[in-house]
């Protein structure tokens, strides 16, 4: 029997609130090395914030967030700049320094935080647009490339710093289907190259089932199932079943109308 | 109607919020330094330096000399009957660069700089840039204030010069000409009347509302919520913001001189 890996990332009954609205009321969630963990929920429903406060830009109301053992939600800014260098973050519109080409947006973390030289930051820059198929377009601007480009060159500047931890949000939204797919096995590809952990924020079934080894679902601001693709497919939750066959009879709907 | 304690609360909670940061920017230059990095990307510094100092140079220069001519104008007309010309070059040479140098030079660089900083902030706050640079661990307000603050708060005293050494130019040019006034007495007599307290006062001025300028628009940009529109109700308030507070402290240090000073 192979001993299960130790836990990156570790939230235990996190709460939050911006102002009188609710958004997450106590959410427990374990993400162990090396897993690829995507999380699945309904738009608005705090998949993305649950993000935001593992890269520590958000902090909880209440409830402790850990990486690597370490609580980031009590880190002074100088620690957490030190944690935020070992994860990659990519955002669900790439956001991507618009008065930077490409090179230079891949090359800025490079720059700001370590000390390699301008030729060893080139080399880099070069070795991650290759692995995201990217290399022709260095020299661009992030306006000259469109959604699926931009999507990748995002990717690569998360894995800039070598990450141990990948967050994606939405990786595949507003692209189509085939590029959408490209993204996955990207993200599939890219974690098992560099051995990265990640965690994929997402409502699309298909991806999530093409990307994940392990998913859990956001309902209601709580964790309701957090499993392997195949008991999550099977699951007997009602909720979850409804989420991945999207019927508009079931709980979710009801209790949207009564809430 | 809206409750004037409500009102006077958010204003100093803006008013604190800009405070904090510049503490929270100086922190973290600090951090940077300690880390013997320099505490900014001095190509960055550069740029804004280029934009706000070299690029406000032809607006500074066209509206203080048109200023000062208009002023030497007038109030040569209302000293000619008196046969109290010769004191034009004083009057402006004082009020310049005392006053009109910092304050015109400060009202045109909210609006030109002011604006464009908070809309660039602004736009990259929404786009989520932003917190892309936070998130990388690169720190944003030594990143993106430091800069930005630290060009215009560099740059307004040399603006002023400009300013100052414009006025002088339209009003040495309106005398020769209304009044008959050589060039050479003109400059004589305006640095005659020029004295260290004045010079120091509106260099002093000037570093101020330099300062104003870079923290308030930025602040601005950096707290835009809601999209383009909101970039665009942040940026106008940001110039409304900005030179409403240059004219307040403008007014503040012009009391606190004449209280110190002047008797």
């Amino acid at each position: 029997m192979s001993a299960e890996p130790p836990p990156i990332v570790e939230l235990r009954d996190v709460h939050l609130s911006f102002g009188e609205t609710k958004v997450l009321g106590g959410v427990d969630l374990c993400v162990t090395e090396r897993a690829r963990l995507t999380v699945l929920g309904q738009s608005g429903s705090g998949k993305s914030t649950l993000l935001r406060l593992i890269l520590g830009i958000l902090r909880p109301s209440a409830g402790t967030v850990f990486f690597k053992g370490r609580d980031v939600t009590k880190m002074s800014r100088r620690r957490l700049n030190r944690i935020r260098q070992k994860i990659g973050m990519v955002y669900q519109y790439s956001a991507l320094i618009s008065s930077l080409n490409v090179r230079d947006n891949l090359a800025l973390p490079l720059e700001e935080l370590t000390r390699m030289t301008p030729a060893e930051i080139d080399q880099k820059v070069d070795e991650k647009l290759e692995m995201v198929g990217m290399s022709d377009v260095r020299d661009k601007m992030p306006s000259e490339l469109s959604g699926g480009m931009r999507k990748r060159i995002g990717l690569a500047r998360g894995i800039i710093m070598d990450p141990e931890l990948i967050l994606y949000d939405e990786p595949g939204a507003g692209l189509d289907p085939v590029i959408t797919s490209v993204i996955d096995e990207l993200i599939v590809s890219l974690s098992e190259k560099i051995g990265a952990t990640s965690i994929i924020v997402t409502h699309e079934m298909g991806s999530a089932f093409r990307i994940a080894t392990r998913m859990a679902m956001l309902y209601r601001g709580e964790i309701i199932a957090a499993e392997t693709p195949e008991d999550f497919k099977n699951s007997g939750n009602p909720v979850v079943a409804q989420f991945i066959s999207g019927n508009t009879k079931g709980p979710i709907l009801e209790q949207a109308a009564s809430a | 109607m809206a409750n004037p304690f409500s009102a006077v609360r958010s204003a100093l909670e803006q008013v604190s919020s800009v405070v904090w940061l510049l503490i929270d920017t100086v922190v973290e230059m600090g951090d940077r330094i300690m880390q013997r990095r320099f505490p900014f990307r001095v190509s960055t510094f550069f740029e804004q330096t280029n934009r706000t100092g070299v690029g406000s140079i032809p607006l500074v220069a066209l509206v203080s000399f048109f200023i000062g001519l208009t002023m030497a104008l007038l109030t040569g007309y209302q000293l000619r009957p008196f046969g109290q010309e010769q004191l034009v070059p004083q009057l402006v040479a004082v009020a310049f660069t005392r006053e009109l140098g910092p304050l015109m030079t400060g009202i045109m660089v909210a609006a030109r700089i002011g604006a464009a900083y908070t809309a660039e902030l602004g736009t990259m706050t929404v786009s989520e840039e932003v917190e892309a640079i936070e998130g990388m661990g690169l720190g944003p307000l030594r990143y993106l204030v430091s800069p930005r603050v630290l060009a215009v708060f560099l740059l307004m005293p040399c603006l002023v010069v400009v300013s100052d050494i414009a006025a002088m130019c339209g009003a040495a040019l309106i005398s020769r000409w209304a009044f008959d006034m050589p060039f050479q007495i003109f400059a004589e007599s305006s640095l005659d009347s020029l004295l260290i307290r004045d010079i120091v006062a509106g260099t002093v001025k000037s570093l101020l509302f330099g300062l104003i300028i870079g923290l308030v628009s930025c602040y601005r940009g950096l707290t835009v919520r809601g999209g383009a529109a909101g970039v665009g109700a942040a940026t106008t308030s940001s110039v409304v913001t900005v030179i409403t507070t240059v004219i307040g402290f403008d007014t503040l240090c012009n009391v606190v001189l004449v209280a110190l000073f002047d008797k």
